[in-house]
């Protein structure tokens, strides 16, 4: 038996209590007295919350393991405080069958430093035509329960109905990227507004994203199916999905944490780094985002974390891919400008990062109370602790991170997957760089 | 002086005026029978143009070669993510020849911009997609001086389709550089987004209706120049507006609208950066008028590059190209 005892550390923020993890569940929460065979994780004056869970990956594993891979993913994940990470379809080839998922599946569990659940593909190919073979996916061994075509919206009304009917049955959910194709074309790399009216860039305006969020709603409500809006954008859309659960619409949100911060302003330099889908929106907007997160109209914290490689964003800004880092900084940026703010308190971060996006993504076992039966999934933050950001010192493979330079309040310090410790930087006070050797020596990356 | 060229807001008012005072200088050199100075002699300067064109090209290849700089022309042209290099990559690849000035058209706003961030030479923006074209904003500006003398206080209108207009965002920012008064008149579909908040803030005015401004109604006051965009015939498929026609009847300066405006001032000015589209947005009558200085300038776009090249590159010992007069005073 392996035994863990975490030491002291504040539950949600409140009560003090130390906690006895005995293979991989929580055994004893309370004044523990520890068994000598027991690692001890001293944790006193820490946050503790149940792992975090991320409705929003990018993996690029398979195709694109020069920018990232399920394994250095992963490290960036449990750095972040992630014990799950939802990873999205759009690799090469697209998870788009049983096979295709169960792989994803595999490479996360050889890898074992957070929980990598696929995300099954809409349709084949992610073409928006035609379902993948969603009920396949759903019964494999990885059991995928989120679909989205992200990266691109299903935009064909009646492909979309057909899904929302078809996953009915297992309980499935269409995580949608909103994004009307017609009115946001390929081209459109920037909010459409006074930047890029002035910086003669093409725009992707708020009503491309609100107007499939209305549709899909419609939708949801028609199918009695369930809907969830990946990274909303805009105050227009929360007004929308504010509306639709007022009217009993199965529907969740998640808002990415750069959309709670950056703001259409950093385009003026044409710094490709800040080119992300959607795009960053006004200071209004991200106002209402906050808000929204706030008062619970907004489920959950997801980061689209998207890694790319150098060179795919050293083009001009409209070639330039879309996308930015966010996994590593994800936490500080939530306890930056909403913990600290008082906007959310650490239950509040729990529930938005850990129990409702395990709920959305149908994960039982994860974002689950810190209690006597409960799987390990335990983050110890410091909300203390501040961070500059140094891109150079990432986990990710790659380096579109647009914290880098900002100092941002609170930090993960440790993260324990499944009762066992995959990040600690309690001690190490020192660099990042440091810690990447730390974290991944048992990784067998 | 700047060492790159990429706005036109990178511009003082001292600077433009500096510029353009060089410019008539090199004007005056055109009239001559030996157009050669030996100002930029062993410098070298880099055409890199990754989309189609002709005026501006060889206008800087002129001012290039009568400025005595050795003037390479290269093209690339589609994104360079077709050719599978980054532009990161392909400006490197020229900076690394020890070259003097890039001179860079390209299909994507911005291009320029970044491209300066990563060489050491000097990059100067010879239009990048829908955002600037400072050296055209000079050279109308020039133009508009030759005719009108000083700018400030003058009511210049410019009509056409602002969204995709490089010549528009530079101008306005040049033109009230130099004091004049601005009016930008399109239809709402080919407005820039966030006009309102973007005009109130740098002070120019708005219309979607041309003949109450070119009458000069109410606040608009007394127009002294027209600037007529190209309009692409094109953009009827993205619903820009209708038909030819119907883009005429609204927004073309069209022989009716010239004789209003003649009407009420003979020495109002007609502009066009070209190529033109006569009979969209400018009738020929309006083109081949005596008000028109659509040639004029064609011939003030050499004279304008060589002042840029010289006030970018030519380094403090280097003589100035007509010591005697118009050059005096000319800030590097």
């Amino acid at each position: 038996m392996t035994r863990l005892v975490i030491r002291g550390a504040r539950l949600l923020g409140a009560d003090q209590a130390d906690l006895l993890v005995e293979d991989g569940v929580i055994t004893e929460v309370g004044s523990v007295s520890v068994p000598s065979d027991a690692e001890v994780l001293d944790a006193d004056g820490l946050v503790a919350l149940p792992g975090l869970v991320d409705l929003h990956v990018h993996l690029r594993e398979p195709g694109r393991e020069d920018a990232e891979t399920i394994a250095t993913g992963s490290a960036a994940a449990a750095a972040g405080g992630f014990t799950a990470v939802f990873a999205m379809a759009n690799t090469s080839p697209v998870t788009d069958t049983a096979e295709a998922a169960e792989r994803v599946l595999d490479l996360g569990r050889a890898c074992g430093l957070t929980e990598v659940v696929p995300v099954g593909a809409v349709t084949k190919g992610l073409e928006g035509a035609e379902l993948a073979e969603l009920g396949l996916m759903a019964r494999s061994r990885a059991k995928v329960r989120v679909f989205s075509d992200d990266g691109h919206c299903v935009h064909d009304a009646r492909i979309m109905r057909r899904a929302l009917e078809y996953i009915k049955p297992f309980g499935g959910v269409v995580s949608q990227h909103a994004q009307d194709p017609r009115l946001a074309g390929r081209e459109a790399c920037c909010h459409e507004g006074e930047v890029s009216g002035r910086l003669g860039l093409p725009g992707w305006p708020g009503i491309a994203e609100e107007s499939i969020v209305a549709r899909d709603v419609m939708l949801a409500r028609h199918t009695g199916s369930r809907i969830h809006v990946a990274h909303v954008s805009t105050a227009g859309t929360v007004e929308v999905i504010r509306w639709a659960k007022a009217q009993g619409i199965d529907v969740t949100a998640e808002v990415t944490p750069h959309h709670l911060v950056l703001t259409t302003d950093l385009l003026l330099g044409y710094d490709p780094v800040y080119k992300v889908n959607p795009p960053l929106r006004p200071t209004e907007d991200v106002e209402a985002l906050r808000a929204a997160l706030a008062d619970g109209t907004i489920d959950a914290v997801a980061t689209d974390h998207a890694p790319h490689a150098l060179h795919d964003k050293e083009h001009a800004f409209v070639d330039a891919a879309f996308g930015m880092l966010g996994l590593e900084t994800a936490l500080s940026v939530v306890s930056d400008v909403m913990v600290r703010t008082g906007l959310l308190d650490w239950a509040d971060v729990a529930r938005v990062m850990s129990t409702a996006p395990a709920r959305i993504g149908g994960l039982a076992h994860q974002g689950r109370e810190l209690a006597v039966g409960s799987p390990a999934h335990i983050t110890l933050v410091d909300p203390d602790r501040e961070v500059t950001v140094d891109a150079a010192a990432s986990r990710s493979r790659s380096r579109n991170n647009p914290w880098h330079g900002r100092t941002l309040h609170g930090a993960v310090l440790a993260t324990v997957h499944a009762g066992r410790v995959t990040h600690d930087v309690r001690n190490g006070a020192g660099t990042r760089r440091e810690l990447t050797n730390a974290t991944t020596s048992g990784a067998d990356l | 002086m700047t060492k790159h060229l990429i706005s036109s807001a990178d511009l003082s008012r001292a600077e433009v005026e500096d510029i353009l005072e060089t410019a008539a200088s090199m004007h005056d050199l055109q009239r001559r029978e030996v157009k050669k100075v030996p100002t930029l002699r062993g410098r070298t300067v880099i055409n890199f143009f990754f989309e189609d064109s002709t005026r501006t090209r060889s206008s800087f290849e002129i001012a290039g070669k009568w400025m005595s700089a050795d003037t390479i022309n290269l093209s690339a042209k589609g994104s360079s993510t077709s050719k599978g290099e980054s532009l990161r990559d392909t400006a490197m690849t020229v900076d690394a020849m020890a070259v003097d000035a890039l001179v860079i058209r390209h299909h994507a706003s911005g291009a320029c911009h970044q491209v300066a961030q990563w060489v050491r030479c000097s990059v100067i923006n010879a239009g990048d997609g829908t955002h600037e074209h400072p050296t055209q904003a000079l050279l109308d500006a020039y133009t508009l001086r030759t005719r009108l003398g000083d700018l400030d206080g003058k009511h210049v209108v410019i009509v056409g389709d602002l969204t995709h207009s490089r010549v528009f965002r530079s101008n306005v920012i040049t033109l009230k550089t130099l004091g004049a008064r601005v009016t930008v008149v399109a239809p709402p579909t080919l407005m820039p987004s966030g006009i309102g908040a973007w005009s109130a803030a740098d002070g120019f005015a708005t219309s979607w209706d041309l003949d109450p401004v070119l009458d000069g109604e109410g606040e608009h006051g007394p127009v002294d120049a027209v600037m007529m965009l190209r309009v692409q015939r094109e953009r009827m498929s993205g619903g820009y507006f209708p038909t030819a026609r119907e883009y005429t009847v609204g927004y073309g300066l069209t022989r009716d609208r010239l004789e209003r405006l003649v009407a009420r001032n003979d020495d109002v000015l007609v502009l066009h950066p070209g190529p033109m589209n006569r009979g969209l947005e400018i009738a020929p009558e309006a083109a081949d008028s005596p008000q028109s200085v659509v040639l004029d300038q064609v011939s003030a776009g050499v004279a304008v590059r060589m002042a840029v090249l010289y006030h970018l590159l030519a380094g403090e010992d280097t003589p100035a190209p007509m010591p005697a007069s118009a050059t005096e005073g000319a800030v590097r």
